[in-house]
């Protein structure tokens, strides 16, 4: 297990690294100056030389990255240009918007997903079955932003159940703020529930044709308890592969839902960001977002490797 | 992998397979829509009409005018094109380099070479598309091209991972030691023989990739990182008709339902060829 900790680590240390270059240069990249572009064509002479000692910009390539990657290693991820505040601030207050609304989406999508995919499994070819699959197969081809559109219409709108946007802050109130943050959940699980539902279905069925659920059988237990207690345990691998995967889909796609309904999270964060040519919160948060997926990946395998001795072998 | 089957016994198959005939359906509409485009729309999009803004849907305009007067029916029509360039440019992509990339992992099997190919392809895979995506247009700006770019890289490693493990199991067989006896290097075994092999499992994932890139692209629109004005886009459309929802659902209603019927029919297709293809899996499934 050691052995394929450290592997794993060291492939995390290498992503991370291969990242942070590829974005720290994608700015580099920037035709020009960047404290032009952040300033715009009437900048004074004298601001843009104030703000590129300010970023940095006098230096050589390489103590540029180096001033860069030991700022955020030792957690100061630079000076918003436009906010004139603490980068690592800034993210620190969002992310009680982002983090919330990404583990709100998850736990909705495995709640609903794994009943369904257990229950259509369990009823295969039926209309239990063919409900599932369908009503799935809308869930994955549907934009989620287009159907936040649409809860807002029926449920803001119209029956007022909710509010259409906005985030009243921990502070007022638990329930009020997770309440603001439901239809953005929703939203958000939908596609990934469906997605986890179908592959709960494809892998219980996979584990159910295998030979040690014909013994189980054979032994006396109906198709339900060999269901619960062989085939279930061993379709979860396939599962927790599925259900890593859609953090980062819900890291990413919350950017998009957050501009829905004017969430102050990362995502509104990012796109303020970008129309304020804010290059360093930019970089920033996007290298903070890339580690918070890779991270979880890396546990993700370290939990397979608990679960499933084969793994660990093969390392 | 290849299809053994005769002329008339396939076209008997594509009637029975009903996610084929309702998914190859809707795609071909929108392909029709946006090919028609071109000729003819009901109403020229660019053009602005106050008398006629923000009308319901008529019998002079079947899917209603939004804000500036413009027939919603014209707007999607013509956005058919950008979703549909789109999207096909960024599956280009990613077959363009991925199946290279795989074939050759595949073709050089256990060497450092197939090792650094796949951990690139993880460490892409690894990211979220998007973030990169929103990267990408804060740095170039916004654009159809650069939402393309974006899309495109993350096509890359998709199609490097499936060709690899397709031509890994080819690589074994027997026609593939003769044509090695015959004197054939691995560069043209991959492309004479392993290729033609591996088309089938390309197509059905390039109908899936397609159907993402649709909806990646219609995200970037929405938040204003895909096309630009003029170009009319399915994903724009939504972003402007959000302010007036309350009073203009139609605005929101139908390009909406264009994007879910595109990427809906695009999956069943895809569904459809792989059981069409290897119907070994839709018994197991």
């Amino acid at each position: 297990m050691l052995r394929y900790t450290l592997s794993r680590l060291l492939s995390l240390g290498i992503s991370l690294a291969v990242a942070s270059v590829v974005i720290f240069l994608a700015i580099e990249v920037l035709p020009g100056d960047p404290a032009a572009y952040m300033l715009g064509l009437n900048a004074q002479p004298d601001t843009l030389a104030a703000l590129r000692d300010e970023l940095g910009l006098n230096g050589s390539l390489w103590e540029r990255y180096a001033d860069w990657v030991g700022g955020m290693l030792r957690g100061d991820f630079g000076t918003s240009y436009t906010y004139r505040s603490s980068v690592s601030e800034m993210i620190g207050e969002r992310l009680w918007v982002s983090l919330p609304l990404a583990l709100y989406a998850l736990t909705l999508s495995t709640v609903i997903a794994f009943p369904a995919g257990i229950w259509a499994a369990a009823r295969r070819g039926k209309a239990a079955d063919v409900t599932v699959m369908g009503v799935t197969q809308l869930g994955v081809a549907i934009p989620n932003f287009w159907f936040a559109m649409l809860m807002v219409l029926v449920f803001a709108i119209n029956l007022r159940w909710f509010s259409a946007g906005g985030f009243p802050g921990w502070d007022k109130g638990f329930w009020l703020s997770l309440k603001a943050l439901t239809l953005p959940a929703i939203a958000l699980a939908l596609p990934q529930a469906s997605i986890l539902a179908r592959v709960m279905r494809s892998a219980l069925l996979d584990t159910l044709s295998e030979d040690f659920i014909r013994t189980a059988r054979a032994k006396g237990l109906t198709k339900g308890q060999a269901l619960r207690r062989h085939a279930l345990r061993n379709a979860l691998i396939p599962v927790l592969t599925i259900i890593g995967m859609q953090f980062s889909f819900l890291l990413a796609g919350g950017i998009i839902i957050e501009n829905v309904f004017f969430l102050p999270g990362l995502g509104r964060m990012i796109f303020q960001a970008i129309s304020a040519r804010d290059l360093i919160v930019v970089e920033s948060v996007v290298m903070l977002l890339v580690f918070a997926v890779v991270l979880v990946n890396f546990m993700v395998e370290l939990a397979y490797a608990l679960v499933d001795p084969r793994l660990r072998a093969r390392a | 992998m290849s299809t053994a089957v005769t002329e008339r016994s396939l076209g008997a198959q594509m009637l029975r397979n009903r996610n084929l005939l309702i998914g190859g359906a809707l795609t071909v509409v929108f392909a029709a829509a946006a090919l028609i485009s071109f000729l003819w729309v009901p109403y020229p999009v660019d053009g602005v009409d106050i008398a006629n803004k923000i009308k319901p849907p008529s019998a002079a305009h079947p899917f209603g005018t939004d804000h500036f007067g413009r027939d919603i029916l014209s707007m999607i029509m013509v956005g058919a094109r950008t979703s549909i360039a789109v999207a096909i440019v960024a599956v280009g992509i990613g077959m363009l380099f991925g199946v290279p990339l795989g074939l050759w992992a595949a073709a050089r099997k256990g060497t450092l070479l197939d090792e650094v190919i796949m951990r690139g392809n993880d460490l892409v895979f690894a990211f979220p598309s998007l973030l990169i995506a929103i990267m990408i247009t804060a740095i170039f700006g916004p654009s159809a091209v650069n939402a393309i770019i974006a899309i495109g890289i993350f096509n890359i490693p998709v199609f490097a991972r499936l060709t690899r493990s397709g031509a890994l199991a080819l690589w074994q067989r027997d026609f593939i030691l003769a044509a090695r006896v015959a004197g054939k290097g691995s560069a043209r075994i991959s492309f004479e023989h392993i290729l033609p092999n591996v088309a089938n499992l390309l197509i059905v994932q390039g109908t899936i990739q397609f159907s993402l890139g649709i909806l990646a692209e219609a995200g970037l629109s929405y938040v204003g990182l895909g096309a630009q004005p003029p170009i009319p886009s399915w994903g724009r459309m939504l972003a402007e008709s959000q302010t007036m929802i309350s009073f203009a659902p139609h605005m929101a209603l139908f390009p909406g339902l264009a994007i879910l019927l595109t990427v809906l029919g695009l999956n069943l297709m895809g569904d459809g060829l792989r059981d069409m293809f290897d119907p070994k899996l839709r018994r197991g499934r």
